[in-house]
């Protein structure tokens, strides 16, 4: 299958994704808990300042203003029947900011989590997950997406059932997990286990990797999981702009353009292919990620010891994989499990 | 395994019994843990002693392996739901014997912020180590954590956020706390995944919690100087 993203990664090494969506909207008035994706609608100027702020910056790849566009997440906002529209309107600004770019851009459909948990431990069920993901999908293949884009998930059962969604809508993605449990997401995926099911799924990914988590650091830590198991597939880095910091009642990211610079090459030899920034990454860190990847030359797999050197320490002494890994309890024997 | 060598709960004594509930809590089997508090009912033992002997013995099994990185959400929250289960029987029994807690918290994802996995997580495992917990859900402004506070006559008020935009709401609460003299009535314990000790400092909370088990864990100590502090003035 042909399509925006796939051509481009078949002429270039790497491509530069785009930085965080919220920090920035944060920066242009967006209330604490407002909905983002109602500004595609009532501050549509924002939202392509926004979008500019990355093409501007260099950025190959942009993702749309939808991360909580499903039906399950804008239940909290009394909007959920809203889905698909706001879907289709966060894609139709980002292809008119792409179409106007003067090089090739890719639109890329954000797709965040459900927020709920999903059976049989949360309530859930995975017919639900899939229609809801189907419906945002929809909604960004109809305002012209060049590929879906599911970031920030911990659940391997949302993953496999967003994959199942965007199938129903023909359409190609890339999926990101969040790793900030001791290396591993929050329901206990680590690397090399996202590895497995990112090439196990049918409608596989066109690339796959981490996203958002603890600092940038532990990200590429992960990355380093990911190449390790010898995957083909591509991998995807957007780490966070640093940790957040309280000053004077506002909260700001500590990662300095610099500091997202080295980062961007360092995640290129970790064998990350398409690299980018989340929360805290403004224009001016991602024009310093642009500079560093085109000037500098591409080096040997770092060190954990040479991450740690240049972005500062891990949140956890391990990540879950190899010997590292505490045993489960023993238990008495004799119950039937399973 | 054969259909013979499967447990009869009834059939092992009290101190096997109690070890098969902590291995059937780690495993998130409810049923099998209803039938377990049950039975210690039916030979006499005490609501307040199967609480704390087997519910919340087995829970603070779990929660030490989710602290360090053992189990992660999904076996705590199965692990947590069997809990449950038990204290549903447990519940309205330690009421009526009016069996002590041991101690009493207000809990909630601040105004603004509508995620709610964490806290819950919290919730659940402040329960499971036998704390009273009033849930008030997503998205509160400083009445509800106040007010809720006040007329349950609660130890703890812990507060929880996931985005940078809502934790520095914390401060807002913890600051109407000081303007009403009332700051000290309270131990304030917040925790969310962008948190940090340094800012749960900045901001004059008691403590940063970075997760479910240690949140139990500094609730415990804390709680039990409060009472030295009571018993001493």
């Amino acid at each position: 299958m042909t399509n925006a993203l796939s051509k481009l990664l078949e002429t270039n090494d790497w491509l530069m994704a785009d930085g965080a969506t919220g920090t920035n909207l944060f920066n242009m008035g967006l209330g604490a808990g407002d909905p983002p994706e109602f500004w595609n609608e009532t501050e549509t100027d924002k939202i392509r300042t926004l979008y500019r702020g990355a093409v501007d910056s260099g950025s190959d790849i942009f993702l749309t203003n939808s991360f909580g566009a499903n039906a399950s997440r804008l239940k909290l906002h009394n909007a959920q029947a809203r889905a698909f529209e706001l879907s289709r309107l966060a894609a139709e600004i980002a292809r008119e900011i792409a179409d106007g770019a003067g090089r090739p851009i890719v639109v890329a459909g954000s797709v965040g989590p459900t927020g709920d948990i999903m059976q049989p431990v949360g309530t859930l069920s995975h017919a639900d997950a899939v229609e809801m993901f189907h419906e945002t999908a929809e909604g960004l293949k109809a305002g012209g997406a060049d590929v879906l884009w599911l970031e920030t998930i911990s659940a391997p059962e949302e993953y496999r059932a967003a994959a199942e969604g965007f199938k129903l809508a023909g359409m190609p993605w890339c999926g990101t997990m969040s790793f900030d449990t001791a290396g591993r997401t929050m329901m206990g995926v680590t690397s090399a286990d996202m590895v497995q099911l990112a090439g196990g799924i049918e409608n596989a990914p066109l690339a796959f990797g981490a996203n958002c988590g603890t600092g940038a650091s532990d990200l590429l830590r992960t990355v380093l999981g990911f190449a390790a198991q010898g995957t083909e597939m591509p991998i995807i880095a957007k780490g966070n702009a640093g940790i957040p910091k309280y000053h004077d009642g506002h909260i700001h990211y500590d990662g300095t353009p610099e500091l997202m610079a080295d980062y961007a090459v360092l995640a290129r030899d970790c064998g990350a292919r398409i690299i980018g920034g989340c929360c805290g990454t403004m224009p001016e860190h991602l024009r310093a990620m642009r500079e560093a990847l085109e000037t500098r030359p591409k080096g040997d797999r770092p060190t954990l010891e040479k991450i740690v050197q240049a972005l500062g320490p891990f949140s956890s002494e391990g990540d879950g994989t190899g010997d590292d890994t505490a045993p489960k309890r023993e238990r008495r024997g004799g119950r039937r499990r399973g | 395994m054969s259909e013979e060598d499967d447990i009869i709960l009834s059939e092992l004594d009290d101190d096997e019994l109690v070890q098969q509930m902590f291995d059937d809590l780690y495993d998130g089997l409810k049923e099998e843990i209803q039938e377990g508090v049950n039975i210690l009912l039916g030979r006499g033992w005490q609501p307040y002693e199967v609480l704390t002997k087997a519910l919340v013995g087995g829970m603070t099994i779990v929660g030490k392996d989710f602290r360090d990185g053992i189990l992660f959400v999904p076996e705590v929250l199965l692990a947590a739901n069997a809990m449950k289960g038990g204290m549903a029987i447990l519940k309205p029994l330690l009421a009526e014997t009016g069996a002590p807690t041991i101690g009493k918290m207000v809990i909630g994802t601040v105004k603004g912020d509508i995620h709610d996995i964490g806290k819950n997580l919290v919730g659940m495992m402040m329960e499971g180590a036998g704390f009273e917990v009033l849930d008030l859900g997503i998205n509160n402004p400083v009445e509800n954590y106040l007010d809720t506070a006040e007329r349950e006559g609660a130890d703890i008020v812990g507060m929880s956020a996931l985005l940078t935009t809502t934790m520095p709401y914390m401060k807002v609460v913890i600051d109407t706390m000081i303007e009403r003299g009332i700051r000290d009535n309270y131990i304030v314990l917040v925790g969310g995944a962008p948190l940090n000790e340094e800012f749960g400092k900045a901001i004059g909370a008691d403590a940063y919690c970075r997760d479910a088990a240690v949140a139990v864990e500094t609730a415990k100590e804390y709680v039990a100087r409060k009472h030295n502090r009571a018993k001493a003035g």
